[in-house]
């Protein structure tokens, strides 16, 4: 069995099937999961500790509208295989678990989600602003952020009625 | 035999004399008109005259001459040049042609004289194509016509005071280096020779003076990069300093004199130490191998002296942006900037002395020249004079400078102190050991 | 001896572009340190969601300055991955080709800024005149020196010219011989090696920590290149072995990239050996839905573009990971206990890109 699949039949025997919204083998080498934001820490740090994920590549922040969603792409370097987790967070109360104390480079990321999504990751040891000023009153990536104009041009083929 | 072109208290003597008896004409023409207006002779003015034009005016003013001369020798003639060739030799290094400034970018220049058929060809290169000499011109007129600024928390005193505390002791170099035989200020002649009997040790007290003004510039300018600065160039006095010291000690046992002019007269026979005689080679003591190490210690400590690359870390420009000299602008700017390279030029002139047989080069022909200070008398001066090999000396060593610093980065502050104490120190210990075995040896 | 706190930015000769190293000495000793990032937020993920999907590759040209088509061409490879397209093979070579010839223009813009860093700037003359050659040779393939907009959706904006080949094996058999010009300029200076062997530790497991990628990562003894571990386009078919050096130090990371350049070399001539004919590109869809991410082996390290659609022409989200956002925050790590001279020193080496660090 592939590197991909025993990582998920790991992770469905240690939390069971109900965390897991959604599971899925996206291409090879490639594992994605989506699960609720309280289960966040727990599987991440099975994650590092049983199945050797010891990068973290990114965090990433996304607005759907009705809820948040933070992604998270974890890379193992000795077998070499990604995970993909969406976890998800309701719009109204956007705090998740930080993931500084299992990954320091999670810091950064984290600080830039903060800065440009306005989601708090609770017990990241320094929570700041870091691309914007200190005093902006923004979170700019959010959809109801007014772009200054909705598409900054319009394609010929759009103005035909072609698209 | 004299091979010196520049007689300077000579010249600066007639030059002296010459100015005081056009300014005691008018005064010969007033009381002429006196005396044919019936005063009694001697005239009312023949003594105001006779001070005017006496000796002991004279004298002053030939000295005050003296030195103008000199200073403008080195920092209006020498700066552009070592200026020019430091550009010019740094950008080939790299690859480049450097700046290209002539006199063909002068418009005014290129539609005059180029004009004229033949002799304007220089000026009717187009601006590109030049030699760059007007560059540095250019740039120190762009110095002076910037704004000097003061920050508004320095130490006003101090801040305005350090530039002119570094100016003045490279100045006070220039006036202790001989270029010839007959081109010095200090010193006097004794049997017809010039002596100077603690040059060399004057030379080194100048030397040391300018570090403490830029510890007090870094520490006035209340910037913390210039305050590191600062103390970077206290700490390295510390380190290059000493082994230098002991290194010119060395050399000093050995020829026994601390006299510019007497360490230049013994390099100028042909090479013998003890029995062995080698009639083709100058007696330089750089080719002695008792002295050799301390040549070199002696030439990586001008370096440090002259703050060049590598061991320029008190303005390193990477990490501590322009160190000491960060708040410095206009020509106070220009002038700690350009001072330094005057250090390096004195350096160079250091080393030729102590080293590189001074002034002493070959002579192919000579003809006769006027003795200024003395009427009538003539004195022979090889085609070649004394300060054209003087100087071509310092130039070379100073293109060795650049050489060196554009070549090689810079190192830390605790390398060089550990160059300093490590490595030069036991090195110029050793080289007094040696040249006091060759001064104790059965030859001597 | 009193503590203080230097800022050395956001103009500065150490910084390499517009950002803030804030360091705390204690006489000249490093005690800590802290990057201050920001000053060249452009917002660029934002612009992007506005802009349709071929449009934002003007963009990601612009997200470094110095190794452009490295970053768009991550980003044609996040979009074919989200709407299930491969450009064909000449398409992926001629991406190959580019990124490699890209790569090591910006090494030579790196060894260009490290020599002034040391004091040593006749590297940086040296450094430009060859990287001179490489962007004659992205102009012949792409018509621009900076910002060549070549990767395309699908493939690649045109073909190479017929002589490329010819052009490009002069080149790179004068540039071999180059290097080693450079090499004796760098590494056979004793001064150099005192001033890089040693200076700006790192382990491999506080690297790993961090998240830092890319040559910093290798020269911590860590075997990992995207290209051999992930690989994309044509880099399967081309033998080559990543570069690792183990020390961790400044001088390994130099060195990393140095013998990164001429792996980049023999990269291009397999490259350009097996190029096949054919199309170079094909004809993407206007829309997309899903999500998709891809990684590639930037010249500074792991670049990753992850791309959301929802069905319009444009992107919903679009997410950049730059690895020297990564990096520079492991910078205080390799800093502390060395002295105020090594910061330019280890943050030369770490090669930082504000363009992609501040998005």
């Amino acid at each position: 069995m592939a590197v991909e699949g025993e990582t998920l039949a790991r992770l469905k025997e240690r939390f069971g099937e109900e965390t897991f919204r959604e599971t899925g083998i996206v291409r090879d080498r490639l594992v994605k999961i989506a699960i609720d934001r309280k289960d966040l820490f727990a599987v991440c740090k099975f994650l590092k500790e049983e199945l050797n994920v010891e990068h973290l590549t990114c965090v990433t922040a996304v607005d759907w509208r009705d809820r948040f969603e933070s992604v998270y792409h974890l890379t193992s370097w000795s077998r070499n295989f990604m995970v993909q987790i969406n976890a998800q967070i309701p719009h109204d109360d956007p705090h998740i678990d930080s993931l500084v104390p299992l990954w320091n480079g999670a810091s950064v990321h984290e600080r830039e989600a903060y800065d440009l999504m306005g989601i708090v990751y609770d017990g990241h040891p320094k929570l700041e602003r870091i691309l914007l000023p200190k005093d902006y009153g923004f979170h700019p990536l959010r959809k109801e952020f007014p772009q200054e104009v909705d598409r900054q041009y319009v394609s010929r083929r759009k103005i035909g009625g072609g698209g | 035999m004299s091979g010196h072109l520049i007689d300077l208290y000579g010249w600066s003597g007639a030059l002296a004399s010459f100015v005081l008896w056009l300014l005691s004409l008018p005064f010969e023409l007033l009381n002429w008109i006196a005396l044919q207006t019936g005063a009694q002779k001697p005239g009312p003015l023949v003594g105001f005259i006779d001070w005017l034009a006496g000796p002991d005016l004279t004298a002053l003013v030939a000295l005050i001459v003296a030195i103008t001369i000199v200073l403008l020798w080195a920092t209006a003639f020498h700066l552009l040049i070592i200026m020019w060739i430091e550009r010019k030799m740094y950008s080939r290094l790299q690859d480049r042609r450097g700046i290209m400034i002539g006199l063909g970018s002068v418009e005014i220049l290129r539609n005059t004289i180029g004009r004229i058929p033949i002799l304007g060809a220089p000026f009717r290169r187009p601006s590109h194509l030049g030699t760059g000499f007007l560059q540095t011109v250019a740039d120190g007129v762009k110095l002076f016509q910037k704004e000097v600024i003061t920050p508004e928390k320095a130490d006003k005193w101090m801040f305005h005071t350090a530039p002119v505390i570094i100016a003045a002791s490279t100045l006070l170099l220039f006036v202790a280096i001989p270029w010839s035989d007959g081109f010095w200020l200090m010193g006097s002649i004794e049997n017809g020779r010039p002596v100077n009997p603690l040059g060399i040790l004057f030379i080194l007290a100048a030397f040391s003076i300018a570090p403490l003004g830029i510890l007090i510039a870094g520490w006035a300018s209340n910037n913390k990069y210039t305050l590191i600065g600062g103390m970077r160039a206290a700490a390295q006095l510390m380190s290059y300093e000493i082994p230098m010291l002991l290194c010119i000690i060395a050399l000093v046992v050995f020829a026994g004199t601390l006299d510019p002019f007497e360490l230049v007269r013994k390099q100028t026979a042909p090479f013998s130490l003890g029995p062995v005689q080698i009639s083709f080679l100058p007696n330089w003591y750089v080719f002695n191998p008792f002295l050799w190490i301390a040549f070199v210690v002696v030439f990586v400590t001008v370096i440090a002296e002259a703050e060049r690359i590598p061991f320029d870390i008190p303005e390193a420009e990477a990490e501590l942006v322009e160190g000491w000299t960060t708040e410095y602008s206009g020509m106070r700017f220009g002038i700690v900037f350009g001072f330094k390279w005057l250090r390096a030029l004195a350096g160079a002139a250091l080393i030729s002395i102590l080293f590189l047989g001074g002034w002493s080069g070959p002579v192919f022909a000579t003809f006769m020249v006027p003795n200024m200070a003395a009427a009538g008398q003539m004195y022979p001066v090889p085609i070649l004079p004394q300060e054209f090999w003087f100087t071509l000396r310092i130039y070379l060593i100073f293109v060795v400078f650049v050489w060196i610093g554009w070549s090689v980065p810079r190192v830390r502050i605790d390398q060089i102190l550990n160059i300093g104490w490590k490595r030069l120190v036991p090195l110029s210990l050793l080289s007094i050991l040696l040249a006091a075995l060759a001064r104790g040896a059965w030859w001597s | 001896m009193a503590e203080m706190w230097i800022n050395m930015g956001p103009q500065h000769p150490m910084t390499h572009g517009l950002w803030n190293l804030r360091i705390k000495v204690d006489g000249e000793t490093i005690v800590d340190a802290e990057p201050e990032i920001g000053y060249l937020h452009r917002g660029y993920e934002k612009i992007m969601e506005v802009r349709e999907f071929q449009k934002n590759v003007v963009l990601t040209d612009r997200l470094c300055y110095v190794s452009s088509i490295t970053w768009s061409h991550c980003y044609c490879l996040a979009c074919e991955e989200l709407m299930d397209i491969e450009a064909p093979p000449r398409g992926q070579y001629l991406r190959v080709i580019t990124n490699e010839l890209q790569r090591i223009a910006s090494h030579l813009m790196w060894l260009a800024a490290y020599g002034p860093d040391l004091g040593l700037l006749t590297a940086l003359l040296w450094a430009l005149r060859e990287r001179e050659l490489f962007l004659d040779l992205l102009q012949l393939i792409t018509g621009a020196r900076m910002n060549q907009n070549f990767p395309r959706i699908g493939g690649v904006r045109n073909d190479m010219p017929s002589d490329f080949g010819k052009y490009c094996r002069k080149i790179i058999a004068h540039f071999r011989k180059k290097l080693e010009e450079h090499e004796a300029l760098f590494e056979q200076s004793k001064i150099f090696q005192m001033r890089t062997i040693g200076v700006g530790k790192i382990s491999r497991q506080e690297a790993v920590d961090f998240g830092v990628t890319g040559p910093n990562l290798r020269a911590t003894g860590a075997n990992l290149d995207l290209r051999k571990l992930d690989p994309y386009d044509a880099y399967p078919d081309l033998n080559f072995e990543p570069i690792v050096a183990y020390e961790g130090d400044s001088y390994a990371r130099y060195k990393v990239r140095m013998e990164e350049m001429k792996l980049s070399c023999d990269l291009i001539e397999q490259a350009l050996d097996r190029i096949p004919d054919g199309p170079y590109r094909v004809k993407p869809p206007r829309r997309a839905e899903g999500e998709a991410f891809r990684r590639t082996e930037d010249s500074r390290g792991e670049a990753l573009f992850y791309v959301i659609g929802d069905g319009d022409d444009r992107p919903y989200r679009v997410k950049i990971r730059s690895p020297v956002f990564s990096n520079i925050f492991a910078a205080p790590i390799m800093m502390r206990g060395n002295k105020l001279a090594d910061v330019v020193a280890i943050m030369g080496s770490i090669d930082v890109c504000v363009g992609e660090m501040d998005k």
